[in-house]
């Protein structure tokens, strides 16, 4: 087991401080996370409200099945992310290691219907620039659609592929013996993070695939 | 001193490689120290080349392409890389530790990295100029900067980008670290100003950057995949970029002038030994500056085409601001009243800040109303303005503080006499250079032009002279501080005789910064009391 002078760094008087700062740090972090999603939130819904017909004309070329199910996946993933905390704060190693394990398959199966999704959509010629193409009178709000559509959804799946990296790290060492219930902040603090990138996709869902659909 | 050698954290290791890899908070200010000087130096050539262009209202220096590239190069560079990481990355990074009696920042490493990125950034943005520059302006509107621009604009915003990160990452260590590592019994309100001031810095930081970050990703992407998000021809508005490019740099300009702030609050009550007059108010002032300056942003687009009503608005909030400046100046004008003033160098930039701040303050009224906005927008009185507010007010300042902390820096004294003259030239100098440009703005001679008219040059000649004065008083400090470092006296803990935890602790300070840990029972600036009734230190050492 790891012991508590092991871990303590030398800048702080005990492992409480320690772990307070780390998390008052993340949801600072997460604050700074808001205000960046936000920028491209305020250019969506400004265009969203100057073109309503041809943002929901384009809207209606996205899948929204493939987008509940990532919304499912996502959610899952949260439920997995939480287990694997209980696991730590309950020194249970192995539901830790695999709710870990399970949070990064559900993060990949995420990302590869993202990608399958990417696909179709540049089969499609809805990527904009020079080989965009889109029938009809709305074509040039339809291309800025799309431009925050990939913008704003690719934006999230780096924070996924980031994420991912560090639930990679976290199972390595979670397999090592590094956290227990004395001490299991950087599980926290990532699970903080895993959780507020799941939320900013449910509000891209939404936003991006429901609004103003004539299903 | 008494031949027995004190180990400090200059002197706990050597090489290049304890100090490319230091977690140290006081040895990641010395990296900043160094690369903020580069880049300060860097700009200031570009200038050198913008005043010597318009010596002449002919174009005979350089071409108009080239000049579109210096002016561009000149703000980015100052703007990015030296004037918004100056004193928080320096003097911050140095002090706030050490004022709270903490031995470190929260997250040491964090710190480390943040340098590593701003680095990064700067080489990125040094690689645009080297490859053929930037010519949109610092401020990169689009659509000149998303589709026209035939230079290297995708380059430069990636350096910015990626600096924003070291921005980010500081005010967060900062914030954290204020919040969780103050010594026992030093609680909000007696902590020093300028600790104040760097908190509400760090919030702009945090909740600024990120705005700035994504209008760069968007301008980026719009450049490289053809988005047509702010490009007018394709459906896209260009005044989008505007407002959320102003939302971040408005309050920038507070990111650079609070700290400045706070360094100037430490000055005067060190130099007029008394405690600053209305304590609680110059500390809300900072965040009500911090507040308020997010809410701003609209008084650069008066002429952009936004509502009238709009345009009302963000002229009132605008006035507003000045309230909490005001309180600063007002409060420092207070305490220097029946103050024992001593008149070193650090002090004559702190009362040199006060007086081009208080012009910069008000001339930035003048252009928070709209109709006088409209008649000098985009002319040399805004250039006159916001120097006079970033490089008078930041500046002078950062220059300030460097004097006032150089001897718990470094444990040398600095020559008090050429201190003092450069202080001096530094002030003369910057007010022959920017005064003019008030009045040529006035007269209507615009911004970012290199030919003018020929009646504007003898306010150009004056403004060329005074920016060769002024390169005078920033040369200097390089040479006789880096000659302190050997030849200096030797300056002892508390060279002057001041108030705050950083001076209860050697000069340079040992590598936990305190040899036992601090306790506090009196608020900031107690000057009415010996130190020993204000610090006590407790026996169990720091490990």
């Amino acid at each position: 087991m790891s012991d508590a002078a092991a871990v303590q760094q030398h800048q702080f008087d005990d492992l409480e401080q320690q772990h307070e700062a780390a998390w008052i740090g993340m949801w600072i972090f997460i604050a700074t996370e808001v205000m960046f999603f936000g920028g491209m939130f305020t250019g969506y819904i400004f265009y969203r409200s100057a073109y309503a017909q041809g943002f929901a004309g384009a809207s209606n070329r996205l899948d929204v099945w493939l987008g509940a199910i990532n919304t499912a996946v996502l959610i899952g993933s949260s439920f997995t992310m939480a287990l694997a905390v209980h696991g730590a704060e309950t020194n249970k190693r192995k539901l830790l290691v695999n709710g870990l394990l399970l949070t990064i398959l559900l993060g990949s199966v995420f990302l590869g219907i993202k990608f399958f999704e990417y696909h179709h959509k540049f089969e499609e010629h809805l990527v904009p620039g020079s080989s965009f193409r889109f029938e009809g009178p709305l074509a040039r709000p339809a291309e800025i659609f799309f431009s925050f559509y990939f913008a704003m959804t690719g934006m999230h799946a780096l924070h996924m592929v980031i994420g991912i990296g560090m639930l990679s790290v976290l199972v390595f060492q979670a397999r090592r013996g590094r956290y227990s219930a004395a001490y299991f902040t950087p599980v926290e603090i990532t699970g903080l993070y895993w959780h507020f990138v799941d939320i900013v996709w449910i509000f891209l869902f939404p936003l991006l695939y429901l609004v103003g659909r004539h299903l | 001193m008494n031949g027995e050698r004190r180990e400090h954290y200059l002197n706990v290791n050597y090489g290049v490689r304890s100090w490319l890899l230091t977690t140290d908070h006081k040895r990641i200010a010395w990296l900043y120290l160094v690369s903020i000087t580069f880049f300060f130096f860097v700009g200031g050539f570009f200038a050198t080349m913008i005043r010597l262009e318009l010596l002449t209202p002919q174009g005979d220096l350089v071409q108009s392409e080239t000049y579109n590239k210096l002016f561009t190069m000149h703000g980015v560079t100052m703007v990015f890389f030296f004037l918004i990481p100056a004193i928080p990355a320096v003097l911050g990074n140095f002090l706030i530790p050490m004022m709270i009696g903490a031995r470190d920042l929260a997250f040491p490493r964090l710190n480390l990295a943040s340098w590593y990125i701003f680095i990064v950034g700067g080489l990125f943005t040094l690689a645009a100029s080297a490859a053929g520059g930037v010519d949109t302006g610092w401020t990169f509107y689009t659509p000149y900067s998303s589709i026209y621009s035939n230079t290297h604009v995708a380059l430069t915003v990636v350096g910015i980008f990626v600096t924003g990160f070291s921005s980010i990452l500081t005010g967060l260590n900062f914030i954290v670290t204020i919040h969780k590592m103050r010594a026992p019994g030093l609680t909000w309100f007696r902590l020093p100003l300028f600790v104040w001031s760097h908190y509400a810095t760090s919030v702009i930081f945090i909740l600024g950057t990120p705005v700035l970050a994504i209008t760069l990703v968007l301008v980026g992407l719009e450049r490289i995949f053809g988005l047509g998000i702010f490009d007018p021809a394709r459906g896209g508005d260009p005044v989008l970029f505007q407002h959320l490019f102003w939302f971040y740099s408005h309050p920038a300009v507070y990111i650079m002038i609070l700290p400045a702030m706070g360094v100037v609050s430490e000055l005067i009550a060190g130099f007029s030994r008394k405690r600053i007059f209305g304590y609680t108010f110059v500390a809300f002032a900072s965040l009500a500056i911090a507040v308020i300056g997010f809410l701003v942003w609209g008084h650069h687009m008066f002429v952009s085409g936004q509502s009238v009503h709009a345009g009302l608005v963000f002229s009132l909030l605008s006035f507003l601001v000045a309230i909490p400046s005001a309180i600063k100046v007002f409060n420092w004008t207070a305490t220097l009243y029946k103050g024992s003033i001593s008149y070193d160098a650090p002090m004559l930039y702190g009362l040199g800040f006060i007086g081009v701040f208080t012009i910069g303050g008000l001339t930035g009224l003048f252009l928070a109303t709209l109709g006088f906005d409209v008649h000098v927008h985009d002319t040399y009185f805004v250039v006159a303005h916001f120097h006079y507010i970033m490089v008078g007010g930041s500046v002078m300042a950062y220059l300030g503080g460097i004097h006032y902390w150089w001897p718990k820096m470094t444990g040398r004294i600095y020559p008090e006499i050429w201190a003092r003259l450069a202080a001096l030239i530094v002030f003369l100098g910057f007010n022959l250079t920017f005064f003019p440009q008030f009045v040529l703005g006035y007269l209507g001679m615009p911004r970012r032009y290199h030919i003018y008219p020929p009646e504007f040059q003898v306010l150009n000649v004056m403004s060329s002279a005074g920016a060769s004065i002024l390169a005078v008083g920033y040369v200097l400090p390089l040479v006789y501080l880096i000659w302190s470092l050997r030849y200096g006296a030797v300056a002892g803990k508390n060279p002057w005789g001041a108030r705050g935890l950083e001076w209860e602790t050697g000069s340079p300070p040992p590598t936990n910064n305190f040899d036992t840990t601090p306790r506090v029972t009196a608020g900031a600036y107690a000057y009415e009391k010996e130190p020993g009734e204000v610090y006590s230190f407790g026996k169990t050492a720091h490990v």
